[in-house]
């Protein structure tokens, strides 16, 4: 991984071409293609149910695609033979929505795990990247404690944790704030952020927070249920200041045309 | 219009409602009283429905407030079922002078109308449907199970060779919570199976005075068969529903796609500890159960049946050759495997929902059982066979 400045040269990381998901008959986005450039933040979004979640399950190599390719650095993620699919595999680390902890380890085992197995690190100095991975995402001194203990923040934090622990070059999440209070959700943008500033590390997220969307989003595309594809792409703010299709602003700024729905209460 | 109840006390508002001017294009619903879930009498909206569908003109139905004293829910679950009457007929439904709260809950509830094709009654299917269907999932579940049995054998075959990754203490725990936690139901079932064999065989050798033959039906019977089986359906209870849930739960919480993404195999990770540990344990416990078996029926022998114990261990041992016990345990592994792997796939097959999990289990010893009888009578079949 570089690290200190991000590469001023727009090159693509990430490159999708014209994927189709389907479960089944079903299809549920059509001829997606775009690229993610090494350094952005680039954030996939639209309504819920429109299939971004599915999108980034077949980005990070869980879900065969119906069609199109998924490539990294120019190699096709499900063309690739077994062991070339593991090393395309550990060029990334995902943050998923529930944290995905492992519940029968504790949070440094579970940061341990992938520098025990594909790394030959000696114990001591597992050990002392696990502490120097939780103290990122402050939780240094809860090494001991099993992800049942802690709260649902601290365990995306250390769910983050153990994304990172492989220092990826790319980093995927899955909704990072949901579930969290606005000011834990901040606190991670802000995480999320420095580490792509302090690494240079390319960052994917699906989301539908329109706070963070607009903070920390500098590339973006916007899936729409109805027509199955990508309907807008590009920076967040520049899109919501020049787009013109009114599903895109009518989610960009939580506007539902419909009518203005008076709060109404009982009587007590 | 008064609901009909014999007496009514003071307090009561009585929830009421008059509809005048029917037959302009201007009806009005006036509504007075207590219209609340809470209130102690209610009306019957049923007959509303049925005037308000009388109504032949397809102009505006005005609803009034003739005194409303109390309202909620029931109130605009009525009103709601009313406009939908109203619309049918083309009636436009005026509910300006309602309650302001009434009103805008009102429009909140109409303001998305109700989806048509969002109604699904669940299909009825035939009895040959559902036969046919039954059919083909057991078709796939055994193409899966086939993949899955391949999957574990590579696995297997890693493992041999040292390049499976898994953690090892895993495999230990694994032999712990199979192997010596398990003792103590294997103990109690195992003496009580020796004893039913002995009572059972006794009944009827007794008959032509041959109880010492006791001491062969019981050492044969564990041996060969009672000792393995038992053991496996006790193992499949413990240790194969606990597989199922432990991964089917892993799965829900998508650790198992955390493992995949992260470069691990979720067979070598996962089922290969469990299925390394049940082959290993099984056997030990199986021999445990046969010994105690044989214990429990010389209990019965010697107790009620006045067989000498010496003369019991003579003629169990006189009964029983190494083969038998070899059968036995061969026995005992070959289930090992098949609780191992009816028990992970299921836990891998399982959906994202907590009832999922609990089906998993279920399905995982329900699986098991089935595979381990059918396994024990071709097993029996060959060893008849081939004399052994």
């Amino acid at each position: 991984m570089t690290a200190g400045a991000i590469s001023s040269d727009k090159e693509p990381v990430i490159c999708v071409d014209s994927l189709t998901m389907a479960y089944g008959a079903h299809v549920i986005q059509k001829d997606l293609s775009f690229s993610v450039n090494r350094g952005d933040i680039f954030v996939v979004m639209g309504g819920s149910g429109c299939g971004k979640s599915t999108l980034l399950l077949h980005m990070i190599g869980l879900i065969q695609p119906a069609a199109g390719h998924i490539s990294y650095g120019g190699r096709d993620l499900w063309a690739a033979e077994a062991e070339e699919k593991q090393k395309l595999l550990r060029r990334f680390g995902v943050l998923f929505q529930s944290g995905a902890l492992f519940s029968s380890l504790t949070l440094a085992e579970n940061v341990a795990l992938p520098l025990n197995e594909f790394t030959s690190l000696s114990k001591r100095e597992v050990a002392s990247i696990v502490s120097y991975k939780l103290a990122l995402v402050g939780l240094a001194g809860f090494e001991s404690y099993y992800p049942s203990e802690i709260s649902g923040g601290m365990q995306k934090r250390a769910g983050l944790a153990r994304a990172m622990a492989m220092d990826p070059e790319i980093l995927y999440f899955d909704e990072p704030s949901a579930g969290l209070d606005p000011i834990s959700a901040r606190l991670l943008d802000d995480l999320i952020q420095s580490l792509r500033d302090a690494l240079g590390a390319t960052i994917v997220i699906v989301t539908h927070e329109l706070a963070s969307i607009f903070a920390i989003g500098t590339n973006s595309i916007f899936l729409d249920p109805e027509s199955k594809t990508v309907i807008a792409r590009g920076n967040p703010n520049d899109l919501l200041s020049t787009s013109k299709d009114p599903r895109v602003l009518r989610f960009l700024t939580r506007d539902h045309s419909a009518s203005s729905r008076s709060t109404g209460g009982f009587p007590t | 219009m008064r609901p009909s109840i014999t007496s009514a006390a003071s307090d009561l508002n009585f929830p009421t409602w008059k509809l005048i001017d029917e037959g302009t294009d201007r009806p009005r619903l006036v509504l007075s009283g207590d219209w609340a879930v809470s209130a102690k009498v209610h009306t019957d909206s049923a007959e509303i429905i049925n005037r308000l569908r009388q109504i032949r003109s397809t102009g505006r139905l005005l609803i009034e407030d003739g005194g409303i004293s109390r309202w909620d829910t029931l109130l605009l679950a009525t009103l709601l079922e009313i406009s939908q009457v109203a619309s049918g007929q083309k009636l436009a439904l005026d509910v300006s002078s309602l309650p302001e709260g009434v009103r805008s809950l009102f429009s909140l509830a109409t303001a998305v109308p109700s989806s048509t094709d969002a109604h699904h009654d669940p299909v009825r299917r035939g009895y040959l449907a559902e036969l046919g269907e039954a059919v083909i999932r057991f078709w796939i579940d055994a193409k899966y199970f086939n993949r899955f049995l391949g999957e574990a054998a590579l696995s297997l075959a890693a493992f041999i060779r040292g390049r499976a990754r898994y953690r090892r203490v895993d495999l230990w725990i694994q032999i712990q919570e199979c192997g010596p936690s398990a003792v103590p139901i294997v103990t109690m079932i195992s003496l009580l199976v020796g004893l039913i064999l002995a009572f059972v065989g006794a009944v009827q050798l007794s008959l032509f005075g041959a109880e010492l033959y006791i001491a062969d039906l019981v050492a044969l019977g564990m041996t060969r068969e009672m000792g393995a089986l038992m053991t496996a359906i006790i193992m499949s209870g413990r240790s194969g529903a606990a597989f199922a849930a432990q991964i089917g739960t892993m799965n829900v919480n998508m650790e198992v796609s955390a493992l995949k993404v992260m470069g691990f195999s979720p067979v070598d990770f996962l089922v290969l500890p469990r299925l390394i540990a049940l082959i290993l344990v099984m056997p030990f416990l199986g021999l445990y159960s046969d010994l105690l078996g044989i214990v429990g029926g010389a209990l019965v022998g010697v107790a009620f049946f006045d067989i000498p114990p010496s003369q019991f261990v003579m003629r169990t041992s006189e009964a029983v050759d190494l083969t038998d016990f070899f059968i036995g345990l061969f026995k005992c592994s070959l289930f090992g495997v098949l609780i191992a792997l009816s028990g992970c796939m299921r836990g891998v097959q399982c959906g994202r929902t907590a009832s999922a999990v609990g089906d998993a289990a279920t399905s995982a010893v329900v699986t098991s059982i089935v595979l381990i009888v059918a396994a024990d009578s071709i097993v029996t079949l060959i060893c008849n066979r081939l004399d052994l």
